[in-house]
């Protein structure tokens, strides 16, 4: 593999001035818990930290929190700046700030890293201090349930007792829904984007191929890459490049390289041809010097054994016949990961089980990777969701 | 309010569940739900109308009418709605039936195409009636299955439907003696409340 070349046109940088629609500088807390934390695997955290980020104020009945769940390569940074030599704002800052659809004058918004992220929440590159040596491969795979175990216990210490929303985009969505099943009186308003109610085979197929795409690197070293001094980037690149052609669509791969050459001819070699080559490389090679490998594999397995039905006998319906909130679901028309189709078995089962539900598909040539652009419908609506004071109607 | 609202709301009993198909801006359903207690969905297509739903606290569901309905259960609606949208579904008459399995009754309003005026325009001019109801021409015209009360009436009977009530009314929603005298002449909307024979 050559040098990755590709240098993206829009490179975000810092504004001189922070834009009035930002939430500003920000700064990560750390809380902190010491009641063990039993997972679906059957083992048991015993204690852990959670990196989180707040915008905004919470007012005095603790009635305006809002918590963002982040999707596989997310984490808490969601909005504003670190410091002024930051090349970009955090994930989600286009819908997070003053007057924004997530709008930080009214509400306060919770935004933490995931247990198990590389990002300041416990995970596999913590120490575990009964060794003295990260957790890596050791490091128990979680599930959905238990992230939001540890998000409700988040809450808790915050004192905030019922969130005014609950958000995510993917994997993120499918936290949001977990809330609505498992806490059903601690949410109000459940905002589920861009997700599904389990993953398919195709989505699980796609999985496995990153997953070995990192196991088979030779700087693996079956998860211990640390005791080696090596990471294992090869791997975690290609699981990174094979993630991002399924966010895109074809169309919007199409728009942005068709197939433009970065050399502007045929090489017949098989160096970098193609700017849709050098794009992904350039992907994949920025996402592994930032992510953690072991971190990776447990994100691609909780979306994997995600499928809430499967305790209700499979049935969605029964599943969320708990819920008392109001839900929104959104999906992309170009998204395939997690196609309208999958967003609508949300919906149809939240309608079989006479929930208070809206649901629209939003026009967008982006691919799965919508739900971060700041597309006027989408915007549009999830403000105006939120924004609405009505308690769900009894249905 | 819309003149038809008020019709469509004296055939509804106060909390009931309701459906309405092609709800558009979610008027209808946000009025039957302060005055009525209703609950229940909207459907629609218009991603704007659906944004102005979700602004009024009106639960909508982005859907193609003609897309069906199979994953909704029997009966699972007191009134299945669809106000002036039938004309413009591919299988009006399969539409009708899902709205009876879904629902315990459904009311359904489209324009009359048997109007004295639309007779006169085919009749006179030999062309595709236009009108202010019906501005498009016919390559255009969104409303593909356009018929007349009468039409209706047949179906109706093909299918085993009961007609509950009919209310037959000019274009502002107005009801006379001369519509009720000779409604598929001179009657411009008809509002029909139906359900399924038992069988």
């Amino acid at each position: 593999m050559s040098t990755p070349t590709y240098s993206p046109v829009k490179r975000c940088t810092m504004p001189s001035e922070i834009p009035a629609d930002s939430v500003g500088y920000v700064e990560p807390q750390i809380a902190y818990f010491n009641e063990p934390l039993p997972l679906r695997s059957g083992r048991t955290l015993d204690s852990y930290q959670l990196v989180y980020e707040t915008y905004g104020t919470l007012n005095a009945q603790r009635s305006n929190a809002i918590l963002i769940c982040h999707a596989l390569s997310g984490h808490h940074h969601a909005a504003g700046y670190h410091q002024a030599s930051d090349k970009k704002p955090g994930w989600w800052n286009e819908c997070i700030g003053p007057g924004k659809a997530i709008d930080t004058n009214h509400y306060f918004v919770v935004s933490l890293n995931n247990l198990g992220g590389c990002h300041g929440s416990t995970g596999p590159i913590s120490i575990d201090t009964s060794t003295g040596e990260p957790f890596g491969p050791e490091f128990p795979i979680m599930a959905v349930r238990d992230w939001v175990k540890s998000q409700a216990r988040l809450a808790d210490q915050l004192g905030i007792d019922c969130w005014q929303a609950v958000v995510g985009g993917s994997l993120g969505g499918m936290q949001a829904m977990r809330w609505s099943i498992d806490y059903p009186s601690r949410l109000k308003k459940c905002v589920i984007i861009a997700a599904a109610p389990k993953l398919t085979a195709q989505n699980i197929a796609f999985n496995e191929v990153a997953r070995q795409a990192i196991t088979s690197d030779p700087d693996f070293h079956a998860g211990y890459y640390f005791k080696h001094q090596t990471l294992p980037r090869k791997g975690l690149a290609l699981a990174r490049m094979l993630g991002h052609i399924t966010y895109l669509s074809d169309d919007s791969m199409r728009e942005k390289f068709g197939r433009d050459l970065a050399t502007g001819k045929l090489n017949f070699n098989y160096e970098i041809e193609f700017e849709v080559e050098s794009y992904l490389r350039y992907q994949g090679e920025q996402f592994s010097d930032t992510f953690d490998a072991n971190t990776y594999l447990l994100m691609t397995k909780a979306l994997d054994y995600y499928d809430p039905a499967a305790d209700f006998d499979h049935d969605l319906s029964q599943c969320l016949s708990k819920s008392q909130c109001k839900f929104l679901v959104l999906s992309f028309s170009t998204d395939w990961r997690f196609a309208p189709v999958r967003s609508k078995e949300i919906v149809n089962a939240l309608l079989r089980a006479q929930k208070p539900v809206s649901y629209l598909e939003i026009d967008a040539p982006q691919g799965h990777d919508a739900f971060l652009f700041p597309i006027p419908e989408y915007v549009s609506i999830l403000q105006k969701f939120l924004a609405h004071p009505g308690e769900p109607d009894a249905h | 309010m819309r003149t038809d609202l008020q019709f469509i709301s004296q055939w509804i009993k106060p909390g009931e569940r309701i459906l309405d198909m092609g709800c558009g801006d979610g008027a209808m359903l946000a009025y039957l739900i302060k005055h009525k207690s209703v609950t229940g969905y909207g459907m629609e297509i218009d991603t704007q109308k659906i944004i102005t739903c979700v602004e009024r606290g009106v639960d909508v569901i982005h859907q193609n009418l003609n897309d069906g309905l199979r994953y909704l259960d029997d009966a699972s609606f007191d009134t299945v709605i669809m106000t002036q949208s039938l004309q413009q579904t591919t299988n009006p008459d399969k539409i009708i039936n899902e709205m009876l399995r879904i629902g315990q009754r459904a009311i359904v309003t489209f324009p009359n195409f048997g109007h004295w005026s639309a007779r006169l325009y085919l009749g006179l001019r030999g062309m595709m009636p236009m009108s202010k109801t019906l501005p498009l021409r016919w390559y255009n015209t969104p409303n593909i299955h356009l018929c007349t009360f009468k039409d209706f009436e047949i179906l109706c009977q093909e299918q085993n439907i009961n007609i509950l009530k009919r209310t037959v009314v000019d274009h502002d929603h107005v009801e006379t003696w001369k519509i009720k005298l000779w409604p598929n002449m001179l009657g411009a909307i008809a509002i029909y409340h139906i359900e399924k024979q038992e069988v």
